[in-house]
C-alpha cells in the first residue's frame, strides 16, 4: 500500500499517521528528545529549543514545531543537536537559582534532570547577583521567579485551560518575566488556585505550597489525634510515585501507609461524596420541581466556585449550596469524633488528602470554620502525601492493603467516581432518579457522561417521562462558554457539572506529574470506574453508614441540621477586588 | 468606587466601544488611551483586560510593557526624543542628551521632569541619519543639534510656557 506514511528516525523506519508534530512521532516510536516547553495538551510554543533534531538536507529543526513528513531522515543525537542542547542548558543555568538542594522541585525537576543527563557539571557563567522576591502569598502556589526558564507552559495552561491568563509574560528581552498583573502577589489577584500552572512547570518556579511540616508536627505530638480522609482520585494516582501503574487503585495501601506514618484515624472522602449526593440530589429535585435557579451548578470544585464568585457573582444563585465532599466530611468528623473517642476538638487534627491545590484555599474559607477553627485543618496534595510516605521510610509497594476506619470510611461506587469529570453528575443522577421516582434504577452506568478527552458533554436523562439534560464540562474555559449560553437564554441543560482541571480531579494540580503523557488521565479515570463496578453498592443513598448518619444525626437531606453542617453560602469576590474599577 | 482613581471609565468605554472591544485592536486601544492620559495608567490596563473578551489584566500589561512606545509613567507636556542610533551617536547625540538633562534637571533613569513639563527618552533610530544628531519634540524634528542649539530650543519652549 502506498498510503502508508513513514519516516526514518536514526535509520529506523517509523510509521506515522496524524501526529501533530515530529516529537510525537519520535515518542510513539519509543524514543525521546528533551523538552521544557512542549506539553501535548497545550498549544505548541517552540521556545526552549531542547527538542532539536537534525534532518538530512534540512539541518536543525525543533521537533515540536515540525510536522512529520514522508521519507525525511531524522537524527536525534548528532554532534550538533547535543551541542545545542548543552548550550541551551548552560544558558538556562546561567540565569537560574542554583540552590537545587533546598528546592521544592528537587528530584522532580526537568532542568535538573537534563543537566545531569547531559553531564553539565560546571556552569561557565557567573551566578547572577540579584534575586527577585519569592511570592508565597497564595495558600496553594509558591512562585519563585528566580527559577523560571520562560518556557511559557504556565501561561498557556492558565489561558488555554481556564481562559483566565492570571499569569503572563511582561517586559522584553533580558527583563522578561512571567507574573500576575504588574507583579501583584498571586494571593491578591484572581487566581483560582487550580494549580495547573504548577502541574506543567518544568522547574521549581511554580510549586505547591506545602503543609507537610504542619502535619508532621501534629503527628509527632502525642497529645494530638490526627484523622485523615482521602479524596477519590488520590487512590488511582499516588501509586505512580512508587512505580505502580497509573490508574491502579491503591486505597488499601494508602490506608496502611497513613497508619504507618502515624495517623490515628483513616477515613475516606468518598463518604463525604456520598453525603454530597444526598444533599445535592435532593436540592436538584427541589429546583426541578420549583423551576427556580436552573440550571443547578455543582459546587465540589473550589476553583470553579471561586471563579464564579469573581467573574460572575450575578450567577451565584445557580450554584448548589452544598459544600464539597471535603468540607462536608470534615465538620462531621469534627463534630462526631470527639464525642465517640472522648477527646476535645482541640486535640483533634483533621487532614484532607486531595488531588488539588485549590482545596488548600477552600479549607481557609471562613464559612468552613466552626468556633474560629477550620473544619479541615490541613490539606495535603497527593504529591505531598507521597513525599511523606517516602520520608517515613515506608516501602509503599509491599504494604498489605488495609480497610479504612468505620463509619466514615465506607463508601459507594457513586462516591468513587467523583474523581473523574462527569462522575458527580452520574452519581447525582443515580440518586436523584430514585429519590424522584421512588423506583429502583436498574442500569446505573451512564457511560455518555464519562471520558477525559471531550471537555463538554450533554446527556439527556429520562427520569420517568421527565427529560433532563445534564451537561458536564471540565476546564473553566469550557465552563465560561456554558455560562454565556445561559446568559443568552440558549442553554437547554438543567444540571451543570464543572471541574476546573481538564478531565476532572484525576488530573488535579496536586497529582503526580503527568503532563507528558495524555493517556495517564484516562488510565486514572478507568481505575475509578473499575472500583465503582467492583463495589456492591453503587448509589450514595444506599450507603448504610450514610443512612445511619441521617437516622441518628442529620434526620433527612436538607434538614436544619444538614443545612448547618453541610451547606454554605457564597460571596461576590469581584467587588473590592483589584479589578473593581 | 474609589474616587482616587485617576481614570475615567466612561472615557475608556468610549475608546473600547470605538474599537468594538476587540482583542485584535488592543495596540490601537492602548495608543488611544496613552494619547488621552499621556501614559498608560495601571487602572486603565486592568479595566481593558477585564472588559475585552479573551484578555486579562496580566496579558494587557504584558503587551504594554513589551513595546517601547508605551509608557507606564506619566509623560511630560513636551515629549523629547533624542535619537541615539549609530549615526546620531557618532555625531554627538550624547552631549546633546546631557545638555537637555542639565537644562531641565532630569536625572539619568528619570522619565519626566519634576514639574511634569518635559519627558526625555532616547530612541534607537528615527531614520533621519542625514540630519544627525536629531531630536524630536512633540513630533517636530530638530536636525543637526548641538548642546548650544538644543539649549536655545528648550529656552524658547520654556519662555512660551511662561
Amino acid at each position: 500500500m502506498t498510503d502508508k506514511k513513514t519516516l526514518f528516525i536514526d535509520g529506523k523506519e517509523v510509521e506515522f499517521t496524524d501526529e501533530p508534530n515530529l516529537l510525537e512521532v519520535i515518542r510513539k516510536a519509543g524514543m525521546n528528545v528533551p523538552t521544557f516547553c512542549y506539553r501535548p495538551d497545550l498549544t505548541t510554543y517552540g521556545a526552549c529549543r531542547m527538542c532539536v533534531v537534525e534532518i538530512e538536507g534540512r539541518g536543525i529543526q525543533s521537533s515540536c514545531t515540525m510536522p512529520p513528513e514522508q521519507g525525511i531522515k531524522v537524527h536525534l543525537n548528532t554532534e550538533k543537536t547535543r551541542r545545542i542542547r548543552k548550550t541551551v542548558l548552560e544558558l538556562l543555568l546561567a540565569n537560574h537559582d542554583r540552590n537545587c538542594l533546598t528546592c521544592e522541585k528537587s528530584g522532580d525537576c526537568e532542568l535538573q534532570k537534563y543537566a545531569e543527563e547531559y553531564g553539565i557539571n560546571k556552569i561557565r557563567y557567573a551566578e547572577k547577583d540579584e534575586y527577585l522576591p519569592i511570592d508565597s502569598s497564595s495558600p496553594s502556589i509558591v512562585r519563585d521567579p528566580n527559577k523560571c526558564i520562560l518556557c511559557g507552559a504556565c501561561v498557556r495552561a492558565c489561558r488555554e485551560f481556564q481562559g483566565h491568563s492570571v499569569l503572563d509574560f511582561a517586559n522584553r528581552g533580558s527583563k522578561t518575566i512571567v507574573q500576575p498583573m504588574n507583579g501583584r502577589p498571586l494571593g491578591q489577584v484572581d487566581c483560582v488556585n487550580c494549580g495547573q500552572c504548577v502541574a506543567v512547570c518544568p522547574t521549581g518556579a511554580l510549586t505547591i505550597k506545602s503543609q507537610m511540616d504542619d502535619v508532621w508536627k501534629c503527628i509527632t505530638n502525642p497529645q494530638m489525634k490526627v484523622a485523615a480522609h482521602i479524596a477519590p482520585s488520590v487512590r488511582v494516582a499516588l501509586g505512580e510515585m512508587f512505580g505502580l501503574e497509573p490508574g491502579e487503585n491503591s486505597i488499601g495501601k494508602i490506608n496502611a501507609a497513613l497508619r504507618r506514618i502515624g495517623f490515628d484515624l483513616v477515613f475516606d472522602t468518598n463518604f463525604g461524596a456520598d453525603l454530597t449526593i444526598m444533599e445535592e440530589a435532593t436540592e436538584f429535585i427541589e429546583r426541578l420541581k420549583s423551576g427556580k435557579n436552573l440550571p443547578l451548578f455543582t459546587s465540589c470544585c473550589p476553583a470553579w466556585v471561586k471563579y464564579l464568585e469573581m467573574m460572575h457573582p450575578d450567577m451565584l444563585k445557580h450554584l448548589s449550596s452544598c459544600k464539597s465532599p471535603m468540607s462536608m466530611q470534615s465538620p462531621i468528623l469534627a463534630d462526631l469524633i470527639p464525642k465517640t473517642f472522648g477527646i476535645t476538638r482541640e486535640n483533634l487534627t483533621i487532614v484532607a488528602v486531595m488531588p488539588c491545590t485549590a482545596k488548600k484555599y477552600e479549607a481557609l474559607r471562613p464559612e468552613l470554620s466552626h468556633n474560629g477553627r477550620q473544619d479541615t485543618d490541613f490539606v495535603l496534595t497527593t504529591k505531598e502525601l507521597g513525599k511523606m510516605i517516602k520520608s517515613a521510610g515506608i516501602d509503599f509497594k509491599s504494604l498489605e492493603p488495609e480497610q479504612a476506619d468505620s463509619p466514615f470510611g465506607e463508601y459507594t461506587g457513586a462516591g468513587t467516581i467523583f474523581g473523574a469529570s462527569g462522575g458527580v453528575a452520574e452519581a447525582a443522577v443515580r440518586t436523584a432518579y430514585e429519590f424522584a421516582t421512588g423506583e429502583v434504577l436498574q442500569n446505573v452506568d451512564i457511560k455518555e457522561l464519562r471520558g477525559t478527552t471531550n471537555r463538554c458533554k450533554d446527556v439527556e436523562i429520562d427520569i420517568k417521562g421527565t427529560k433532563v439534560i445534564v451537561r458536564v464540562v471540565s476546564t473553566l474555559k469550557e465552563a465560561e462558554k456554558s455560562l454565556k449560553e445561559i446568559k443568552s437564554g440558549k442553554a437547554r441543560f438543567q444540571l451543570l457539572e464543572v471541574m476546573a482541571c481538564p478531565g476532572g480531579c484525576i488530573n488535579g494540580g496536586g497529582q503526580p506529574s503527568s503532563f507528558d503523557n495524555t493517556k495517564i488521565k484516562a488510565e486514572r479515570a478507568k481505575g475509578l470506574y473499575k472500583e465503582d463496578e467492583q463495589l456492591s453498592i453503587r448509589k450514595s443513598h444506599m450507603n448504610p453508614s450514610i443512612q445511619k448518619l441521617y437516622q441518628e444525626f442529620l434526620e433527612y437531606p436538607n434538614s436544619h441540621k444538614a443545612h448547618e453542617l453541610l451547606h454554605t453560602a457564597y460571596v461576590d469576590r469581584f467587588k473590592n477586588s483589584y479589578k473593581d474599577i | 468606587m474609589d474616587t482616587t482613581h485617576k481614570i475615567s471609565t466612561a472615557k475608556l468605554d468610549e475608546i473600547l466601544e470605538s474599537y468594538e472591544y476587540k482583542k485584535s485592536n488592543l495596540i490601537a486601544i492602548l495608543q488611544k488611551v496613552q494619547e488621552e492620559y499621556r501614559y498608560l495608567p495601571e487602572e486603565a490596563l486592568i479595566y481593558i483586560g477585564t472588559k475585552i473578551e479573551g484578555l486579562s489584566p496580566a496579558t494587557v500589561f504584558g503587551v504594554a510593557t513589551f513595546y517601547a512606545q508605551f509608557s507606564l509613567e506619566p509623560k511630560g507636556k513636551f515629549e523629547i526624543k533624542v535619537c541615539d542610533g549609530t549615526a546620531c551617536h557618532v555625531r554627538g547625540s550624547m552631549p546633546v542628551l546631557n545638555a537637555i538633562r542639565n537644562k531641565l534637571n532630569i536625572q539619568e533613569g528619570q522619565l519626566t521632569s519634576d514639574n511634569g513639563l518635559f519627558s526625555l527618552e532616547t530612541v534607537s533610530c528615527l531614520g533621519a541619519c542625514g540630519l544627525a544628531p536629531v531630536v524630536v519634540i512633540n513630533g517636530k524634528v530638530y536636525p543637526q543639534m548641538t548642546s548650544d542649539a538644543i539649549t536655545i530650543v528648550l529656552e524658547t519652549l520654556l519662555k512660551e510656557e511662561e
